[in-house]
């Protein structure tokens, strides 16, 4: 395959017009529907892959989608002044951390990570920017180019997690629970 | 399984320390829904008539509306229910915001608070784990404070904190009790001082069930969309700058002078500017797509959000400008006081002390400009000092206890409660109704669905009709289309409109709805966004129990009637449904009587205004009007009002 070519993706954003959020919370409802098992069969905002962050009295009226796990806390906390307004650190951060009770199943304690609702057939845009009748979220997408390369390196990053899981578990262990998990 | 409910209620005794979680009967729902219904039921399931309301035996019901914490959009209001220390009577009020959706989450429908802590406390609920934790550092705290505070002691900055401040530990009358960016104002603030109990904290992490879930998704984004595009449907308060309505045709001072010409296209541009000046942002409630709070910064003060009313009422009390309302609701709320009673309450002082009947040495240390003097009495009656400690009963309290005169200047309030300054010159026969018998004290709370003035226009009559879809029976729309002059329609359609206008305030606190959205906006405009053709659907498909139009009226009926009776328990009688005397300026006292007594039957009451024997059974009330029977309240031979003999003298 040749590395140098390119191709185009389609990158997906959710772009955040805080001055428009009035904290309603129907982004995380609507995502907590959406993800309930069956669809839409219940309402637990702790479930949620969006959270506002909210603080009337600051004026922070911040939604924020549940982003990557991580293991540790950060060390450094920054504060940010917007508009006159103080914002902590973690009123932008996704991260499912230690450091804070957001972005994890209440049952597991296993982080949440938006998946920009991907669903079968797609839905032409996340349920929390379809809820947000005020406009604070927008659905955008935008074309990206990528070398082929960079593709190739998502591969790679599976066979760093799969080594690591064969260092860790053994290679009969992890054949025969990646054979079980894809069965059918 | 239960659907939209959690099925089970938290009852905390806080002079044993007890608590205990409590599994509900499913049929209960059935019957009373939930809300202010199934707070009415343990009220007067537990609270005999007997029971001082400042004792620990009284209760204090937050009492989530049955299809909170779900994604019906604009369901989200908890019924806060005690039997009132103002006057006996059962006190309801409504909290929206986000309190009852967390308490759903954290498993339960209501939180039934009983008995007295020994010191200050407040309740910490995270799921299961439920904390009495002691408040004593809290003590004195305004609202900000103590929402900060718990939140950084619980490390969850995301639990929800109803508390009371100042004025509801010193047991003002007026005092409320808030939580965010809502506050469930009404008689209730000075119980929960009253049980020591300072604030509830509360966090869920669990879900809320949907009995039917395609279906009741569809139908709720449907909804959430027709409420997003009605007009008709919110606070226009929040967004409409000319405000003319309230200023020009309410009182103002003690409900006293009216001011016809004062609204002024100057005025408005100057008053438009002010707000937009110095506000954040609006706000919204759990799942609503309507944004009713203007949250406003003002210099030199903490941030605070209003709504509706609240923006008139200090300014048309002192006879300010919206700058002094700006000034001093922040303040007023973080002490915990209503800003409904509070203005009046401060007003109605300033008027005796004018009047002579209170002196200088009452206020001592006074100053002389009334903004300030506004500011002085707000800190004497939210801290009990002086005169303060008398105003804190509210207009009728302090008028009994001054003495002297000063009864004459309690010239506002129904059954000790006071009313929306509205002074006007004829009768107006439903609203004679709804001000006397209306037992949610307000009539903002009792008002809503039939319009408040007929429309001459034939055309734009007929147009209205067209569009009118909340119409419960079609002999609403024959009594709207011969309607001409406010106060002319027969005086079965006043019962009936009466009747309508409260079946859908009733429904909206059993379910949880914002009467924003629903009971108060039929009014203007008739397309309103729950009405009782919308409501028995969303309940079957979210709630899994069904329901159709009948079926929902006669929970009303029930709930209605329970409170009625729960009432006459506790002394209500007929001679108290009096709307102010000074209400209206032309009266007919016989043809009120005349009009009260009709009513009476239409609802199956007694000519004493109590639910016969035979109205209580026919509602699944049997064992009320045993109890009723037992304590001789009704002897149970009793028949509807317009047959008993006094309504046949009334008539001679």
């Amino acid at each position: 395959m040749d590395k140098n070519t390119k191709k185009t993706k389609i990158v997906k954003d959710i772009k955040v017009e805080t001055k428009k959020c009035v904290g309603c919370r129907a982004c995380e409802i609507a995502c907590s529907a959406f993800h309930a098992v069956p669809r839409y069969s219940s309402v637990n905002t702790t479930r949620s892959r969006i959270m506002v962050v909210m603080d009337e009295v600051r004026d922070i009226f911040v939604p924020i989608r549940a982003g990557d796990y991580t293991p540790a806390e950060c060390n450094g906390r920054n504060k940010y002044v917007i508009d006159g307004i103080e914002y902590d650190e973690c009123t932008f951060c996704p991260a499912s951390c230690p450091s804070r009770d957001a972005f994890k199943e209440p049952d597991s304690g296993l982080p949440l990570k938006c998946d920009m609702c991907e669903s079968d057939p797609p839905l032409e845009q996340p349920m929390c920017v379809d809820a947000c009748t005020f406009g604070a979220l927008t659905y955008e997408e935008r074309e990206v180019e990528v070398f082929e390369e960079e593709e190739q390196e998502k591969l790679e990053d599976l066979e760093i997690v799969f080594e690591s899981l064969i260092k860790k578990y053994g290679k009969k262990k992890v054949r025969s629970t990646f054979s079980r998990l894809t069965k059918g | 399984m239960r659907y939209a409910e959690t099925g089970f209620q938290l009852e905390v005794d806080l002079s044993k320390g007890s608590i205990e979680k409590v599994e509900t009967d499913p049929r209960d729902t059935a019957l009373f829904l939930g809300g202010n219904g199934m707070n009415a039921k343990l009220l007067y399931d537990r609270v005999p008539p007997e029971t001082d309301p400042w004792s620990p035996d009284n209760l204090l019901i937050f009492g989530n509306g049955l299809l909170n914490g779900t994604y019906v959009p604009g369901a989200n209001r908890v019924s806060v229910d005690t039997i009132a220390p103002l006057n006996g009577l059962m006190g309801h009020s409504l909290m929206g915001g986000f309190f009852g959706a967390e308490m759903k989450m954290a498993g339960y429908d209501r939180i039934v608070i009983r008995g007295e802590a020994p010191d200050l406390v407040y309740l910490a609920i995270h799921d299961d784990k439920v904390e009495v934790r002691d408040a004593k550092h809290l003590r004195g705290k305004g609202m900000y404070d103590t929402q900060r505070m718990i939140q950084e002691e619980l490390n969850d900055k995301r639990a929800w904190v109803a508390a009371i401040g100042p004025a509801g530990e010193n047991r003002v009358i007026m005092s409320s009790i808030d939580c965010g960016n809502s506050s469930a104002a009404r008689t209730v603030g000075p119980v929960m001082g009253a049980k020591n109990l300072k604030a509830i904290a509360i966090r869920g992490t669990k879900d809320v069930y949907i009995a039917n879930p395609a279906k009741a998704w569809e139908m709720c984004s449907r909804l959430r969309k027709r409420l997003d595009e009605n007009p008709n449907v919110g606070d226009w308060m929040a967004v409409d700058e000319d405000d003319s309505f309230h200023h020009n045709n309410f009182s103002w001072g003690n409900a006293r002078v009216r001011r016809k010409t004062f609204w002024s296209a100057t005025l408005e541009e100057r008053w438009r500017n002010l707000k937009y000046d110095h506000m954040s942002r609006q706000t919204g409630c759990w799942n609503c797509p309507k944004a009713c709070h203007n949250v406003i910064h003002w210099p030199g003060r903490k941030r605070f959000s209003y709504k509706c009313y609240g923006k008139d009422t200090y300014h048309m009390a002192s006879f300010q400008e919206l700058d002094f309302t700006y000034e001093i609701l922040g303040i007023s709320q973080n002490l915990g006081l209503d800003s409904y009673s509070t203005p009046q309450v401060i007003a109605f002082g300033l008027e005796l002390l004018h009047a002579g009947i209170l002196t200088e040495k009452d206020f001592p240390g006074m100053p002389k400009d009334v903004r300030a003097r506004f500011y002085y009495l707000l800190d004497k009656i939210a801290h009990r000092e002086g005169i303060g400690d008398i105003l804190a009963h509210g207009i009728s309290g302090a008028a009994a206890i001054i003495g002297n005169g000063a009864e004459q200047f309690d010239h506002n309030t129904v059954k000790k409660f006071e009313q929306l300054p509205i002074k006007l010159g004829k009768l107006n026969p439903a609203y004679f109704l709804m001000i006397a018998t209306g037992e949610d004290m307000a009539i903002t709370q009792i008002e809503g669905s039939f319009p408040q003035d007929p429309i001459t226009d034939p055309e734009m009559k007929e147009e209205f009709i067209a569009k009118w879809t909340a119409v419960p029976d079609e002999k609403f729309v024959e009594w709207f289309r011969q309607w001409e002059k406010r106060d002319q329609l027969p005086d079965d359609a006043m019962c009936a409109i009466t009747d309508w206008n409260e079946c859908m305030h009733y429904l909206d606190d059993s379910l949880g709805f914002c009467g924003f959205v629903s009971s108060f906006r039929g009014q203007f405009g008739g397309t309103t966004g729950y009405d009782i053709w919308i409501m028995p659907e969303v309940i079957t498909h979210v709630a899994g129990i069904e329901f159709d139009k009948d079926r929902l009226w006669e929970c009303f009926e029930r709930n209605r009637t329970l409170v009625r009776a729960l009432n006459n328990r506790a002394g209500l009688k007929r001679s108290m449904e009096r709307p102010p005397e000074d209400h209206w300026a032309v009266r007919n006292e016989e043809y009120e009587q005349e009009l009260l007594t009709k009513y009476y039957d239409f609802k199956g009451w007694t000519f004493d205004g109590i639910p016969t024997k035979e109205t209580l059974e026919k509602l699944s009330l049997g064992y009320v009007a045993e109890d009723l029977i037992k304590r001789g309240v009704l002897t149970g031979n009793e028949v509807t009002a317009l047959k008993d003999a006094r309504a046949r003298k009334e008539k001679e």
